[in-house]
């Protein structure tokens, strides 16, 4: 984490969005991390996403827990409101946030051993009480910040930088996602930006628990042959069943897209997802599907990436509250407070 | 049998019924206490139960006491001895001329009664069996029976009790007329076979006047709905359960729109305590008024995230209704055992600000207060009940709400003021009071947003380890809470009749049996002046009380002297000037108790009494 603002100045002619921002004002300060570090192309695509999107960056809560992952939201969306809370601890933090407010939009960053370990409760718990949020771990395998512990989403027999073999299982946060009833589930790689992009664009527009799975490589830690997690690995084994592109409003559906190859999913807010699928069988409306693909490849040693599931009618923890549309930090002593003649009759009762 | 000198006793007596979890005696129970106060005779009833659900002996006690003496009296006169398992514990604890009411279906060998004391058996199951088949009627129905047969004992007014029965099964006929019969069943037995009444009586009084009969938790709840709250995150506790519970069944009736039947609240059972307060401080973050119920072990889960809390500076009100301790404990019974573990919760320099309410009224208001107190202070704000005040029915004046009030938001920088130009700096000392300025996520696309961190940090949120950064930060806390001592309720005092050289201190739920016993110790002659504290951080009025005093004892629930601790460390007060009375077995202390253990210590003292005692 740093105190350092990147310089305020920037070519006059750069582009704009619909709002009228440059990409330039989705951005935070300057990353702290190691040169390379998959986290900071995750940034990258976040500022991306929300560029693309037209999202006032203000109308933004970026939360997250502790440690490399937990660092960045410092580093994108600079008119936002962040916090940095405690290990593991995101999910409850942003629940209470987004029960607060539920007109912004939560983003919630984390890490492997922020959700893994000591969150792997609250993370599955905002999960499953569908909390709108887009839920995004940086998930390189390792304790980066502690000097290259593994961590509990290290594949069994993988090996550390000290050559140390994990002889433990490892935890895929997606099949649990998806166990839970995420009703956006995707995985995806730092060092593929055309894919995260509009996958997390996509996340943002879906209300309900979205949930992206990034392997993003630790560089300092873990990208060493006999890692899992390493550039090189993910590459070579990376399975992506779609491609996806998020359309807003009237935007018509690009021609790029040969007939029966793209599946559109409409969403309630309007807006529509274009896959243009890879494996012709997969369906991400197949959530029993999706966790036996995933299973099966896993077993293979591949990193099945993409849209693993959606569901577009999906409802989130305001509607399962029934609470009222006003955003209840606004609500006013009139709305709330049941006055005098009401606890005369309270006192009357208790008599 | 007969007794010499059996109890005789009009409106001030105690009668304690032994029952098995699980046996539905309790609303047999609580009718018996609302039944004496309808007749405006003051009462205070408690439930003394276990950890367990079915089968471990429960005890209800209801102290019948028109001198509206509200605290445990210690002693039983009349016992209600339903539960074999405990009889001789039961038998033992009656005072000498008091009453054992049994069921006589099965005939007792006088060798489990005592000679001093009256015997009343009825054969409850006798009656039962042939008035009813179903196995669980005859349970629930012998609860009615014994009710019936105090009634014809005590001089009742059965009107009045089936007036009771009326209300509480309003709408349901069957239920009503069964109970009814129940209840006549068993006084008629009574009238026909017993010497009635006993020397124990309840007689019409008007000694209630406009108080009102309800249990601290529900208060507290009913506060948090008129203090604005409108996120409750929670995790079951006992004794803690029953203020979110109350909460949720309050906002279910008060907190819906009227037009389109949503909710203005949510509440949400979190998957531990962690969860909860970190949902508390999200949404606090975020601007709504949010709380967290729990108790002991509770606390100890959330220790980092108050530490957050107050770093951070987010305010969070925590209820926690205190439980005996440490670890496990006593879940059922009741102590004030807390004080340190939330005055200074978490690690590192941290100081919280603490809520003493001595009843289900106090309790009403402080919870409303605390969420003003916690966004005008930013910071967590504990509102410390216990089981005693928490989970018994309290006689209570009456709630008060003033509708001219208006929520304190403490200091929120808005849009507007932003555009004024005004400087934001998340943790900058606008005021010299210590308490910064914040702004709500999503207030201005260009200005007021800033980072939230545990982490050191300057004013103006930008991270930073430098030390005298921190260390200003950190003193800038501490003035933050010396401003909460003029915030908070102050401490009440009540001077002795005559000039004395000693004081006392005491707090939360000790305050009736206090009251009480200082008439005690009046009567043997010690004079004491008197003080309530109601909240931490103390109030410069605690060291100046203990100034003009030789020696000022603090009594408490609680082994070590928690709120003396904290007295001595925060004022910096000789240790030897505050002698404590401690009382801490689980149950709540007495007057009785305290009137001994000060007036031991004041004979041991050589202190001359004023005049002599009263016998």
């Amino acid at each position: 984490m740093t105190y350092i603002a990147k310089p305020k100045f920037h070519h006059p002619g750069l582009k704009k969005n619909e709002l009228g921002y440059t990409h330039r004002d989705y951005e935070g300060k300057i990353s702290t991390l190691c040169a390379g570090c998959g986290h900071d192309s995750i940034t990258a695509s976040i500022i991306e996403a929300c560029y693309e999107l037209s999202i006032e960056p203000h109308r933004v809560a970026k939360i997250s827990g502790i440690g490399c992952s937990s660092k960045t939201p410092d580093y994108f969306l600079g008119n936002s409101h962040g916090f940095n809370s405690v290990h593991g601890r995101m999910p409850s933090v942003l629940t209470g946030a987004n029960l607060a407010n539920r007109d912004l939009i939560y983003l919630g960053v984390s890490g492997d051993g922020d959700s893994a370990s000591i969150g792997f409760g609250q993370f599955a718990h905002s999960i499953r009480r569908a909390v709108n949020m887009t839920y995004i771990v940086e998930n390189n395998g390792v304790y980066g910040l502690t000097k290259g512990q593994f961590s509990a989403t290290a594949d069994r027999g993988s090996k550390s930088k000290k050559g140390v073999t994990n002889t433990d299982n490892a935890i895929d946060l997606v099949a649990i996602a998806l166990q839970l009833g995420a009703t956006f589930v995707a995985r995806s790689f730092s060092g593929d930006k055309t894919q995260l992009v509009p996958l997390i664009a996509a996340a943002i527009r879906h209300k309900g628990a979205s949930f992206i799975d990034v392997i993003s490589p630790c560089i300092a830690f873990n990208n060493h042959a006999g890692s899992t997690k390493s550039f090189d690995y993910v590459r070579e084994h990376n399975d992506a069943v779609n491609r996806l592109d998020v359309l807003v409003g009237r935007d018509p559906i690009s021609v790029d897209y040969a007939p029966g190859t793209v599946q559109v999913v409409e969403q309630h807010d309007g807006s529509r997802l274009a896959l243009r699928k890879l494996d012709a069988d997969y369906d991400p409306h197949d959530r029993l599907g999706a966790q036996t693909f995933l299973q099966k490849h896993a077993a293979k040693g591949q990193i099945v990436t993409g849209l693993l599931y959606v569901d577009p009618d999906a409802e989130d923890l305001h509607t399962h509250l029934d609470t009222v549309e006003t955003p209840l930090n606004t609500l006013d002593e009139q709305a709330l407070c049941p006055g005098s003649a009401v606890l005369d009759k309270i006192n009357a009762s208790l008599r | 049998m007969s007794v010499q000198s059996p109890i005789s006793s009009v409106n001030d007596f105690v009668v304690r019924f032994a029952n098995v979890n699980g046996s539905g005696s309790a609303s047999a129970n609580e009718l018996f206490a609302r039944s004496i106060l309808r007749h405006g005779v003051p009462v205070s009833p408690r439930n003394i139960f276990p950890s367990n659900i079915q089968g471990l002996p429960t005890w209800y006690e209801v102290r019948v006491t028109e001198d509206g003496h509200l605290g445990a009296r210690g002693g039983v006169d009349m016992m209600v001895a339903m539960n074999p398992q405990t009889w001789d514990k039961d038998v033992a604890s009656i005072e000498p001329g008091g009453y054992l009411f049994y069921d006589s279906t099965k005939p007792m060998p006088t060798s489990k009664f005592r000679e001093d004391i009256a015997v009343i058996g009825v054969p409850l199951t006798a009656i039962t069996n042939s008035t009813y088949t179903d196995p669980r009627q005859r349970q629930l129905f012998k609860n009615i029976i014994y009710l019936g047969a105090l009634c014809a004992l005590l001089d009742l007014d059965p009107k009045l009790v089936e007036q009771l029965i009326g209300e509480q099964y309003k709408g349901k006929e069957k239920l009503l007329s069964s109970n009814v019969h129940a209840l006549h069943l068993g006084r008629d037995w009574a009238l026909q076979n017993l010497k009635c009444p006993i020397g124990l009586r309840v007689k019409k009084s008007d000694k209630v006047g406009d108080r009102i009969f309800v249990e601290g938790n529900s208060a507290a709840a009913l506060g948090a709905v008129y203090g604005g709250a409108t996120v409750c995150a929670w995790y079951p506790i006992t004794p803690s359960s029953s203020v979110a519970e109350a909460f949720t069944s309050h906002c279910k009736k008060y907190r819906h729109d009227p037009e389109t039947g949503k909710a203005k609240y949510a509440i949400v059972q979190g998957e531990d305590e962690l969860a909860s307060i970190g949902i508390v401080i999200g949404a606090s973050w975020n601007g709504a008024r949010a709380f967290t119920a729990t108790s002991g072990p509770g606390i100890s889960l959330m220790t980092e995230f108050i530490g957050l809390s107050y770093f951070a500076e987010i305010p969070a009100v925590i209820m926690n209704i205190q439980r005996a301790g440490p670890s496990t404990g006593m879940p059922t019974r009741t102590q004030q055992c807390d004080v340190i573990a939330c005055a200074y919760a978490s690690h590192g320099d941290t100081k919280h600000v603490l809520l003493f309410p001595e009843d289900p009224a106090e309790a009403f208001e402080f919870a409303a207060a605390a969420f003003d107190l916690a966004e005008r202070l930013q910071t967590t704000i504990f509102l410390m009940l216990d089981l005693d005040i928490g989970m018994n029915h309290r006689l209570c004046r009456p709630l008060k709400w003033d509708d001219a009030k208006q929520y304190d938001r403490g200091k929120v920088m808005t849009a507007e003021m932003l555009d004024e130009g005004r400087d934001f700096g998340r943790y900058l000392d606008v005021d010299g009071d210590g308490i910064p300025y914040r702004t709500y996520p999503g207030t201005h696309p260009t200005k007021g947003s800033y980072f939230t961190r545990g982490t050191s940090r300057d004013r103006y949120a930008r991270y930073s380890e430098e030390g005298a950064v921190y260390a200003d930060n950190m003193q800038r806390l501490v003035r933050k809470f010396e401003t909460a001592q003029d915030m908070v309720p102050r401490p009440l005092q009540a001077n002795a009749a005559k000039p004395t050289k000693y004081g006392v201190l005491y707090f939360g739920s000790t305050s009736p049996a206090m009251d009480e016993a200082i008439g005690i110790l009046e009567a043997r002659g010690h004079q004491l002046d008197r003080m309530r504290i109601r909240a931490f951080p103390f109030h410069s009025s605690v060291a100046s009380f203990i100034a003009d005093h030789d020696f000022v004892y603090v009594v408490e629930q609680n082994r070590d002297a928690q709120l003396r601790q904290l007295i001595v460390n925060e004022n910096g007060i000789d240790p030897v000037r505050l002698v404590p009375i401690l009382h801490y077995d689980g149950t709540p202390i007495t007057a009785r108790f305290i009137a001994n253990a000060i007036g031991d210590h004041q004979d041991h003292l050589k202190v001359t009494p004023l005049r002599k005692a009263v016998t």
